[in-house]
């Protein structure tokens, strides 16, 4: 083992969050099936792939899309996006095409469906939960508040005194 | 008078069902690693491929030549390492003589993947070379080691991510293996 390649093990291992993968798949030769490189190129630079490309996770280092990510498998999956795209292939088709391969785990946002409804609608039911019991237990409290008022003429006129400041009758209250 | 006691007993029932929730969450990490994904693929037919014979590249091999056999799809590498962990397992398997794996060699050198073999033993029936990881993609494969079960009228029924361990052979795959050989 070189020391570049020693050191790009090295790397790989450190960063986080590979499952299985312990060191450096052999590089493999120039790829026949890609798209030419400027074509290549083009799309790299096009909104649309970086578009998709963030919408797509990694499943090497799986919190990082396939954008950000440079796992070897990111670097293959990222090129298949662009042979699809070259092929003409639609974003749905693409992010299909992978889901098929590796579910919906790949989808960053994945698609409503009956299984994952409960998710989905889970923090609008919680929203929900918590604007009725704030609604019910201010409704049930507001009548214990309201009787609270200087309707005691005696109070009133203590108020009133105190607010004139003027001492307390009575002794010993003020030495 | 009961609504004051329910003022206490509600939060705390709320606290203790979100516990619950919360452990039961923890235990299911447990039965299945949060960074193994469940694979689609399971109870669809196994991919199709023609690839070069690792040991014959002038050979082409392709899974329909095991059809009717109950067999293992083992991706490896000999620069992976935890597959060397595993690698005692599939010898044991193929002294045993548990079913007949195929071996699937993931992005490897052809002098580097046959020495390992012939460093650690091989218990493969065959070995496929797959030099891009073209036909590994089409198995959702994101990393080394994976093994694949696949049934008699190839179906893929049980994928295991990471090393096969004598648990895992003995506990699931093993008697999976019965079940569709009968």
């Amino acid at each position: 083992m070189s020391a570049r390649a020693r050191l790009a093990a090295l790397l790989l291992a450190m960063s986080a969050g590979l499952p299985v993968q312990a060191a450096q798949p052999a590089p493999v030769p120039q790829d026949a099936s890609m798209p030419p490189p400027a074509q290549v190129e083009a799309l790299l630079r096009s909104d649309r792939f970086r578009h998709l490309a963030s919408e797509l996770r990694c499943l090497v280092c799986q919190n990082q899309t396939l954008a950000d990510s440079s796992a070897e498998l990111a670097v293959d999956l990222r090129n298949d996006v662009l042979r699809q795209m070259a092929a003409g292939r639609d974003d749905a088709q693409i992010k299909e095409r992978l889901v098929e391969r590796y579910g919906e785990f790949v989808l960053y946002r994945p698609a409503l469906s009956a299984r994952n409804a409960a998710l989905w609608a889970g923090p609008a039911v919680l929203m929900a939960i918590g604007f009725f019991a704030i609604w019910r237990l201010s409704r049930r409290r507001a009548p214990a508040i309201a009787p609270v008022g200087p309707t005691d003429e005696a109070a009133l006129r203590r108020v009133e005194r105190l607010l004139a400041d003027e001492p307390p009758a009575g002794p010993g209250a003020r030495g | 008078m009961p609504t004051r006691s329910l003022r206490y007993v509600i939060p705390i029932a709320i606290f203790a069902a979100l516990v619950l929730l919360l452990w039961s969450g923890l235990e299911l990490n447990k039965k299945r690693p949060p960074n193994e994904i469940p694979s689609p693929l399971i109870g669809k037919p196994a991919p199709e491929f023609l690839l070069p014979m690792l040991e014959q590249p002038e050979q082409a091999w392709s899974p329909s030549q095991l059809r009717g056999q109950v067999w293992l799809l083992n991706v490896w590498a000999s620069w992976c390492a935890p597959c060397l962990v595993e690698h005692p397992v599939l010898v044991q398997m193929a002294r045993d003589q548990s079913l007949p794996i195929v071996g699937f060699n993931y992005k490897d050198e052809r002098g580097a993947a046959t020495a390992w073999l012939g460093r650690h033993g091989n218990p493969y029936r065959q070995v496929v070379a797959d030099r891009s990881g073209a036909a590994a993609f089409d198995y959702g494969v994101y990393g080394v080691p994976e093994s694949f079960l696949i049934d008699k009228a190839g179906t893929i029924r049980f994928k295991h991510v990471g090393p096969l361990t004598p648990e895992v052979v003995n506990g699931k795959l093993l008697p999976l293996v019965r079940e569709l050989s009968r």
